[in-house]
């Protein structure tokens, strides 16, 4: 059901693991028991449980907490997550490919020197970084005094606390997960390939959409799993850049848990959104056996 | 055959390419003939295969002009160039099938479906992989793949095929077999083919002209007959086929009959025509097969006493090491014409016969 269940099936198609195998496995499979798939089971039965008035979980089945979830009020705050997630995927990849491939292009002893800026801003703690970007983008802040000064806008932009202010945190937040897994398939790929494109008459557009994107297509997969799963769930961006004026899914599962005290619910949210992800995820990697 | 047409195809303009401090390519002037086959020869790290990749459009020369067909395209992109080129590790696409592969170029030239489709299954019959049209190049072998490239590159009908030593990666026998059917493809096709290899005996199996490239420079260029037999140069004398090189004082002259003191050996007279007036010494190249060995003295143009000092049994051949009395070494090649003949051995005491011609004034490189 998890995506990290079906991390043993992928692996163990080519080869089954003898006793070895599974001596070494076996710390991370205890890990795994333990902190993901017995929460996970234990979030399953929640949801179906329900909650007295002081927050204390009641152990009855029903499907209430399921039914709340397709509440337009929720419904429509997760459909709003799915489609600012998608938007911060597509503006990665537009701005990470390109980075991506002239990185993975790039002599070899120039390549590390790259990855390591595109890696640096990483050695900062992300609240800092966060509480960086609200600063810049703040109406009295230096991305307005510019433009201001500039001449280009006559009263300041009102950015932060917008869902442009939470799609630029997101962006720069999870753009690395883009650009690293398409970096690791442009690397491999052999520049012969993209030389014969050339040779047999495609122009730079085409040699790209018939034979660069097919062949980056598992770096492509990855990096936009690797965006976009997380941006649906993220609640500190969303709480912070976004005010309260933008809530994701994210913020309204921490809220239950929260403030609300309603655990059965926010168990039953948790699970559509790890639903929704199993889905993507089976989406994506479904139609290209190459990828994971 | 073709190559006596004056058609120019591909024209090479005093062209140096230079990476960094790197000089590959230095003032290369060549003119390819429409239809000729020519092989562009020389160990690695020449810049034989830099020079083809100027024509392809992969690299832009540093100085000096491409033209192909008459037209200025030393600046054009390769997909504005009317010459494909078949690469060394094949390229093909992994991701499309034989077909696709060998169809990409007319569907990137727009060339219309029904036409295309039958250019494509004449391509695949004229490389003999009928039935593997649905395959990916992961289920073709060496030889096949080498075929898809081929196909690929010749169903574009280019002015110029490049080839960028697009056999060394097949075993021996394959690579013998290839290299007799790219040349009958090419006297049917009638392509101007420019073929990249370090590899001699194949550039004398294929090639109507080769051109030895030695350091950036086009050290000779001739037909196969002509490199083999009058090297210009050490190099190319020993690059082609095996050589015995030797230095010697110009002891008379008359016209061009030359008589040249071997270090340690014989005198030796030739025909020399390009040594300077001037020149006190001589180099001089003899191919080992040239040597005549008969135990007893023969009429001949240079005849000298050796004793066979090495035999080393090659099968078709023997290979002998001469040392004549004054020390010189040189090396001789007898063929084993019959097992029950008795031949020359070891230890004994031979007349070597070499005619004028045999013998080649070379210069250093």
């Amino acid at each position: 059901m998890t995506p990290t269940a079906g991390l043993p099936d992928t692996q163990g198609a080519q080869r089954a693991p003898g006793l070895r195998g599974w001596l070494l496995m076996a710390p991370l499979l205890a890990w795994l028991g333990a902190f993901v798939v017995a929460p996970t089971l234990i979030m399953l039965v929640y949801s179906f449980c329900d909650r007295d008035e002081l927050g204390q979980v009641v152990f009855t089945f029903s499907w209430s907490n399921y039914a709340r979830v397709f509440d337009p009020t929720y419904l429509k705050i997760l459909l709003k997550s799915v489609y600012y997630a998608a938007i911060t995927t597509a503006i990665c990849l537009v701005v990470g490919y390109p980075v991506a491939y002239w990185v993975g292009r790039a002599p070899e002893r120039v390549r590390n020197k790259l990855l390591a800026l595109i890696m640096i801003p990483f050695w900062t703690s992300f609240l800092i970084r966060t509480y960086a970007w609200m600063t810049i983008l703040k109406s009295e802040g230096p991305l307005n005094s510019l433009l201001l000064y500039l001449g280009m806008i006559s009263t300041p932009l009102d950015i932060l606390y917008t869902p442009t202010a939470v799609v630029i945190g997101l962006v720069y937040s999870y753009l690395p997960f883009m650009i690293l897994p398409i970096y690791g398939s442009v690397e491999k790929l052999d520049n012969a390939l993209v030389e014969a494109a050339f040779d047999l008459g495609a122009g730079p557009v085409r040699a790209f959409s018939n034979v660069i994107a097919p062949l980056t297509r598992p770096g492509i997969v990855a990096g936009v799993m690797l965006v976009f799963i997380p941006a649906i769930g993220m609640f500190a961006i969303t709480d912070l850049m976004g005010g309260a004026r933008v809530p994701m899914i994210g913020n309204v599962i921490q809220n239950q848990f929260g403030q609300a005290r309603d655990w059965p619910f926010g168990a039953a949210l948790g699970m559509t959104v790890l639903l929704l992800f199993a889905a993507t995820f089976w989406l994506t990697t479904k139609k290209d056996p190459s990828a994971t | 055959m073709s190559t006596e047409s004056k058609e120019v195809m591909v024209e090479v303009r005093r062209v140096t390419k230079t990476f960094d401090k790197f000089t590959a390519v230095s003032d290369v002037s060549l003119e390819i003939r429409a239809g000729e086959f020519i092989t562009l020869l020389g160990p690695s790290g020449c810049g034989k295969t830099t020079l083809l990749r100027m024509i392809s459009g992969f690299e832009t020369p540093t100085e000096g002009q491409i033209f192909i067909a008459g037209q200025d395209v030393t600046h054009d992109p390769p997909y504005r160039r009317d010459a494909n080129q078949v690469f060394q590790s094949y390229a093909l696409f992994p991701h499309m099938t034989v077909k696709e592969n060998i169809g990409f170029g007319l569907r990137m030239k727009k060339v219309p479906k029904n036409e295309a489709q039958e250019r494509v299954r004449d391509a695949i019959a004229m490389v003999s992989l009928g039935g593997m049209e649905e395959r990916k190049p992961s289920q073709l072998s060496g030889g096949q793949r080498q075929r898809v490239a081929l196909a690929r590159a010749i169903v574009c009908r280019p002015k110029v095929l490049l080839l960028d030593e697009p056999l060394s990666a097949l075993d021996a026998k394959l690579r013998h077999s290839m290299q007799v059917e790219l040349k009958h493809l090419q006297q049917k096709l009638g392509i101007t083919f420019v073929f990249v290899t370090h590899d001699q005996e194949e550039a004398l199996t294929m090639s109507d002209r080769i051109a030895v490239i030695n350091k950036g420079k086009i050290e000779q260029l001739g037909d196969a007959g002509a490199i083999y037999h009058q090297p210009k140069t050490t190099f190319v004398a020993n690059f082609i086929g095996q050589a015995n090189i030797l230095e010697g004082e110009v002891v008379s002259r008359a016209g061009r009959k030359v008589t040249i003191r071997l270090e340690g050996g014989p005198d030796v007279t030739l025909m020399a025509d390009d040594l300077p007036d001037d020149a006190k010494t001589a180099m001089i190249s003899v191919r080992p097969e040239k040597i005549l060995i008969r135990k007893e003295r023969e009429e001949s143009d240079n005849v000298f006493e050796a004793e066979i000092a090495e035999e080393i049994f090659k099968g078709a051949t023997d290979q002998l090491m001469l040392k004549t009395p004054g020390g010189l070494e040189l090396w001789a090649v007898v063929a084993n014409e019959s097992a029950r003949q008795a031949t020359v051995h070891k230890g004994d005491k031979v007349f070597c016969h070499l005619h004028f011609d045999d013998i080649v004034v070379v210069q250093g490189t």
